[in-house]
């Protein structure tokens, strides 16, 4: 079961030119700012696009190739959608929302109602089966978008900016709730998001795409470790770290100790961007930072004025200083380096 | 009526124009009261003239308003959802008998589907159909002028609804008319309630495409409207009377379904229950 696609689309301003596979059981994070053409990946994959060139191949089945004249509806394909914001249905209800899939392609009305509040049971919904979607969170709102496309049972799950509708406060418990349920799913996942935390916590490898060609690909720390673009360094090119807290220090499971502001005990993910990380050579480093880590550099990596030190210790680090600070400190691959790190410039959310 | 104006949210010279509109609805309604002659009003509408128009007209009406839902849905979804060269003329052209004077569309009708018209010949030739001056053509007259009124608005509640509601229905498997009719139509009902409403209130009330296309003739095309200004002429109290079972109808059916209409249209599909 793999997915090869060749996507060509000129849609508006946007000109699509992406490649992309995905293995068994894979999930795939596709990144990039607005207007990058993410959504449209998704579409077309879908079918809900089709393409001006290239094709798209599903386990072996070829669903759209304008050059060969093929162009499988969407309903014939074996995807599932979860969209942005959901777009459920208000006029039926969860439990029905739920089954719609499975009456679309014909079972019974007594079955598929069956098999829909197996699938509530299963994401924690039972209680809400009667209920309209307008009545609901937007953690649950999310959970029976994901119920309803997987209740088709696709063999490849698109995901557009699951989390984006959430706010801040249920973000972090939802996007856990995501990674179990995805886990349970064995096709192919791919998840459109902008926020490199939510591709590290669901994804094993991320696509990173710019004015519709992409950009990078790779695991997350090979692509924050070494970014080929601006966009790449900023938004995906984080270090993320995650361990567990108690009393305002986390500590990870190799036994770097993170000291942190105003996060509870528990498991927790620690975003530091490699801006705020500050290299000093010597022993003895005193300042306000709460973060001192010794550790080696193993690779720099030039981006224009700015410069990547991928920094391998207690705690592997990636760090961005300019070129002119570079040549200060006169830095090269095997030094050792002090790099510290203000606890207040940590980002939290819980993992 | 400080305290209710305040409590409305009104301003009082915006409470005291929208008195004034009301009044200028109500006054007419009032004029025909008072000068309708109770005692023989019973007389009048037991008549053999009253009881056959006033059942052609319900039923010429609600023929018109079938077919008005029957086309114009489709027609209102092609307007709203197809991006065609040329939908703006289209859609102008679909509209124009809103704005018509009725005889001149009676007239176009009769041109085109009478007897010697560019349709109309045909239909005669090859299959006896005969339009003008039979119930059927009441039927035609009526939904000519009627249509527009369940386009327009089904159009704008399609206009309106998300179209990704139907790509959500798409990939779940469902085929386009199972999302027509499972999404889309369901999504829609508050506004097409009220465009069938609307056709019906128009069509049970058209009388000058009706006379120019399909004549008076008691029984066949005489409906309500065309009865009363016949009336007007002959015994202007059977006019009132006739006028008042027209308005009282007309009032029930509006008045009966307000709050479906106007309540559900205003909120979104989901919230009602």
């Amino acid at each position: 079961m793999t997915l090869d696609a060749q996507i060509g689309l000129q849609l508006g301003s946007l000109d699509l030119d992406v490649e992309l596979r995905a293995a068994p059981g894979e999930v795939v994070a596709l990144l990039g700012p607005n207007g990058a053409g993410k959504s449209t990946v998704l579409r077309c994959l879908a079918g809900l696009v089709p393409l001006d060139r290239g094709c798209i191949e599903i386990d072996g089945v070829v669903v759209d190739d304008p050059a060969g004249d093929v162009l499988v509806e969407p309903e014939a394909r074996p995807t599932g959608f979860v969209f942005q914001d959901y777009v459920l249905f208000d006029h039926l209800s969860v439990v029905e929302n739920v089954a719609y899939g499975m009456r679309a392609r014909g079972t019974a009305r007594r079955e598929a109602r069956q098999r829909a509040h197996e699938w509530l049971e299963r994401f924690d919904l039972a209680d809400y089966a009667q209920q309209r979607p307008g009545a609901l969170s937007g953690g649950q709102a999310q959970r029976v978008a994901l119920a309803r496309a997987l209740a088709t049972s696709p063999r490849l799950l698109l995901l557009d900016e699951p989390l984006a509708a959430l706010d801040a406060g249920t973000r972090a418990n939802v996007r856990r709730d995501l990674r179990r349920h995805l886990a349970g799913f064995d096709g192919m996942r791919l998840v459109v998001t902008h926020d490199p935390v939510d591709a590290y916590a669901l994804a094993d490898r991320v696509v990173v795409l710019e004015s519709g060609r992409i950009v990078q690909t790779g695991t997350l720390a090979e692509v924050t470790a070494h970014p080929r673009t601006r966009y790449v360094a900023d938004l995906v090119g984080v270090n993320l770290i995650v361990g567990d807290v108690v009393d305002g220090v986390l500590t990870t499971p190799s036994g770097a100790r993170v000291v942190i502001a105003d996060a509870s005990d528990g498991r927790t993910l620690a975003t530091i961007r490699p801006h705020s990380v500050l290299l000093a050579r010597g022993d003895a480093v005193v300042s306000s930072a709460r973060n001192t880590w010794r550790g080696t550099i193993s690779d720099i990596d030039r981006l224009g004025d700015r410069v990547r030190l991928v920094i391998e210790g207690e705690l592997a680090l990636t760090a961005e200083i300019t070129a002119a600070a570079l040549d200060d400190l006169d830095l090269r691959p095997g030094d050792d380096v002090h790099a510290s790190v203000k606890a207040t410039d940590i980002e939290v959310a819980p993992a | 009526m400080t305290r209710r104006g305040r409590r409305v949210g009104l301003p009082f010279p915006a409470l005291l124009l929208a008195g004034i509109a009301i009044a200028f609805f109500a006054l007419p309604l009032v004029g025909l009261l008072w000068r309708a002659p109770w005692s023989s009003a019973w007389t009048y509408l037991t008549e053999d003239t009253a009881l056959t128009a006033l059942r052609l007209s319900l039923v010429t009406s609600l023929c018109a308003t079938a077919l008005s839902i029957v086309f114009g849905v489709p027609l209102a979804w092609l307007l709203a959802r197809v991006d065609f060269p040329g939908r703006g003329a289209v859609r102008a052209l679909c509209l124009l008998s809103m704005v018509l004077p009725p005889v001149v569309g009676g007239v176009a009708l009769f041109f085109a589907l009478g007897r010697r018209g560019v349709v109309g010949q045909y239909l005669d030739e090859w299959f006896g159909i005969t339009l003008p001056f039979t119930t059927a053509g009441v039927v035609v007259a009526q939904t000519f002028v009627a249509m527009p009124f369940l386009v327009i608005t089904v159009e704008a509640a399609l206009r309106q609804l998300d179209p990704r509601l139907d790509d959500a229905s798409r990939t779940l498997g469902a085929s386009r008319w199972y999302t027509f009719r499972r999404v889309t139509l369901p999504a829609i009902r508050p506004a097409l309630i009220a465009g069938a409403v609307l056709a019906w209130a128009r069509a049970f009330g058209e009388f000058g495409a009706t006379i120019t296309f399909a004549g008076n003739f008691p029984g066949t095309t005489q409906t309500m409207p065309l009865a009363v200004f016949l009336s007007l002429e002959t015994n202007p109290e059977e006019a009132v009377v006739l006028a008042l079972v027209m308005i009282a109808v007309s009032f029930a059916v509006l008045a009966g379904l307000r709050d479906r209409w106007f309540g559900a249209a205003a909120q979104p599909a989901g919230a009602a229950t």
